[in-house]
């Protein structure tokens, strides 16, 4: 067990009941608009507010439990905080900052974690200054330091990047994706961002209105259109894994393999065998009745329709799954098989003539790579 | 410049000493009670604020009658705190000096809780989870964002502790050498025939040590705002 929640919390208002279990690892989004409970939930995590009941588990620790009367205190629950306003000391520099955590815990890094924590943070040329005299994204970047020097069981992410703007949001990114694959740790990140979603998490819970409404593999939630506030961001398409195969003899673009099929992307610099993640979004795919020639799009796809919903004005979302072998048996319960998500117009559908179980294919216009940075 | 008399120059080193004594030892009570009022939240705060700023409203005639009741060797507490300790306010310099406490104890309280206000409350919780406990706390957070606001309060507490005359002159009457500070003999100079210039002579001397206590406390101060502004 990483993670467990069950928990019902009441506080004038605004109820909120919360359960879930994420059994490995990685990046767990907490996902929902605003006002939904999360920063609450991850407050009660953190001990910061006391739940009415339930049980809090964090990998083999029960740190909270309303029946045997276990609440252990903030400070012995071996919580990383990442908080949205970075909260560091502005009295102490750069360096106490980082180190606060870490002088005050029996159980430290080795020295050499550590200093690899501060080296990829890129923290060694600021250790000197103030934080008033950072930026927002380095700010962020100290916080995340300051909480993994102090080796938590756990991490928690309050939309961490929610105050900065795109280009130091792509600043911190990486850093995150480093922790997803080289850190064995859970994490919990709150995010409002359907985007950092699909790029970051291995699971989401998708919360609203107080409630966790489900929960489950980024791959699989994101391609439901059931939960409210996924549904509204139908337009964020899929996420789907894929493997580096191989690359063009000029090293200007890179085969992948997604479940048997072959994806062209721009060259990746990274060697076969990588694992990634590819962001397909549903805007960005066509939908041909016969395979289109003489067409600028590198990935056409032969994918089966199998769900026509109507989406948002004069649109349809279109699922599909992968391969045009698919016989109906199989399209009652398509898992495991990559699925498509396009969304095109309602005229469009009626020219083509779409159905289910149709034949069709998928043009892909544009494909966001990310996840697992070069092994060195 | 000012060519003093044994006598003043006394009374000048016993203002000083008695105002340092006050501050030193009211000090600690300051930075709790300004640290309960600027961060605690409990019943009764607006009580304790209105006890801790009653000497800047009441007459100090009355604070020093109101030592009289409290301390005198035939009053309860005075008559316990004598026999107990030896300790006797009446007439000693050592009156003067809780007097001249009682008295500077807003000026101290107000600015350390100035200073404290400016902590972000959410610093505690990080800091909690970062594994540090309340006395940790106190000392990496609480103490090091009340400095400036220490340094203030602690200028300016001492330059109203050498000005208190009311409180002092009612409580531990105005004895030579012993509770006679520098508002007190410039008050006897002024009684005295022919004592005008030394009246005069002490009076710069006061307004001169003011002043110094005015401009340290500004420094202090325009620390503080840009620490706060930061």
């Amino acid at each position: 067990m990483s993670i467990g929640v069950n928990i019902h919390h009441k506080i004038k208002k605004f109820t909120l009941d919360a359960e879930f279990h994420i059994q490995e690892p990685g990046i767990t989004a907490l996902f929902g608009p605003s006002g939904s409970g999360k920063t609450t939930l991850i407050n009660i995590i953190a001990g910061l507010e006391n739940p009415t009941r339930g049980h809090i588990q964090i990998r083999d620790h029960v740190i909270f439990e309303h029946n045997r009367q276990i609440n252990l205190p903030i400070r012995q629950r071996r919580v990383g905080y990442v908080f949205q306003d970075a909260r560091l000391f502005p009295h102490k520099t750069v360096r106490d900052n980082l180190y606060f955590g870490a002088r005050r815990n029996a159980n430290k890094l080795p020295h050499d974690e550590q200093e690899a924590i501060i080296e990829m943070l890129g923290l060694a040329p600021l250790m000197a200054r103030r934080p008033n005299k950072l930026s927002g994204g380095e700010k962020q970047r100290v916080a995340l330091g300051r909480a993994l020097l102090a080796n938590p069981d756990i991490l928690l992410l309050d939309e961490p990047l929610s105050a900065l703007d795109y280009a130091r949001k792509e600043e911190i990114l990486p850093y995150f994706e480093w922790l997803r694959d080289h850190r064995k740790l859970p994490i919990l990140y709150v995010t409002h961002s359907i985007d950092e979603v699909a790029r970051l998490a291995d699971h989401i819970v998708v919360m609203d209105k107080g409630k966790t409404l489900a929960s489950g593999t980024v791959f699989e939630m994101l391609s439901r259109s059931d939960l409210p506030p996924l549904a509204g961001q139908f337009d964020a398409g899929t996420v789907l894994a894929a493997r580096i195969v191989s690359r063009d003899p000029k090293g200007e673009v890179s085969f992948l393999d997604c479940g048997g099929q072959r994806i062209v992307v721009p060259y990746l610099g990274r060697p076969a065998n990588n694992d990634v993640r590819l962001h397909i979004r549903a805007r960005d795919v066509m939908i041909a009745r016969t395979p289109p020639n003489g067409i600028s799009a590198n990935n056409i796809i032969p994918v089966t329709i199998t769900k026509i919903t109507d989406g948002k004005g004069d649109t349809l979302d279109v699922d599909m799954c992968f391969g045009h072998d698919a016989d109906a048996a199989f399209l009652a319960k398509t898992n495991g098989r990559p699925t498509l998500h396009a969304r095109i117009t309602r005229w469009s559908g009626t020219r083509l003539k779409l159905g289910l179980q149709q034949k069709v294919y998928a043009v892909i216009k544009s494909v966001t790579v990310s996840g697992p940075l070069a092994k060195k | 410049m000012i060519n003093l008399t044994p006598a003043e120059i006394d009374a000048l080193l016993l203002s000083l000493r008695i105002s340092g004594v006050a501050v030193g030892c009211a000090l600690p009570f300051a930075i709790i009670v300004a640290t309960a009022l600027a961060l605690g939240r409990f019943p009764g705060r607006f009580i304790l604020d209105a006890i801790v700023h009653l000497p800047l409203i009441l007459p100090p005639v009355v604070m020093g009658y109101l030592l009289l009741i409290g301390f005198g060797t035939r009053a309860p507490l005075g008559a316990w705190l004598y026999e107990t300790f030896d300790i006797r306010f009446v007439f000693s310099w050592t009156g003067a000096a809780l007097a001249a406490a009682i008295v500077s104890f807003p000026f101290q309280v107000r600015a350390i809780r100035l200073s404290l206000e400016t902590i972000n409350p959410g610093l505690y919780q990080a800091a909690e989870t970062l594994g540090a406990g309340r006395i940790d706390r106190f000392f990496s957070l609480t103490l090091p964002f009340a400095l400036p606001g220490i340094i203030a309060g602690v200028i300016t507490a001492f330059a109203a502790s050498l000005g208190e005359f009311g409180a002092i002159i009612t409580f531990v009457s105005n004895v030579p050498g012993e509770t006679r500070t520098l508002p007190l003999a410039i008050y006897t100079a002024i009684q005295t025939p022919g004592g005008e210039l030394a009246a005069a002579r002490l009076a710069a001397l006061s307004i001169g040590l003011a002043f110094a206590g005015l401009l340290l406390s500004e420094i202090a101060m325009r620390h503080i705002r840009k620490r706060a502004t930061s």
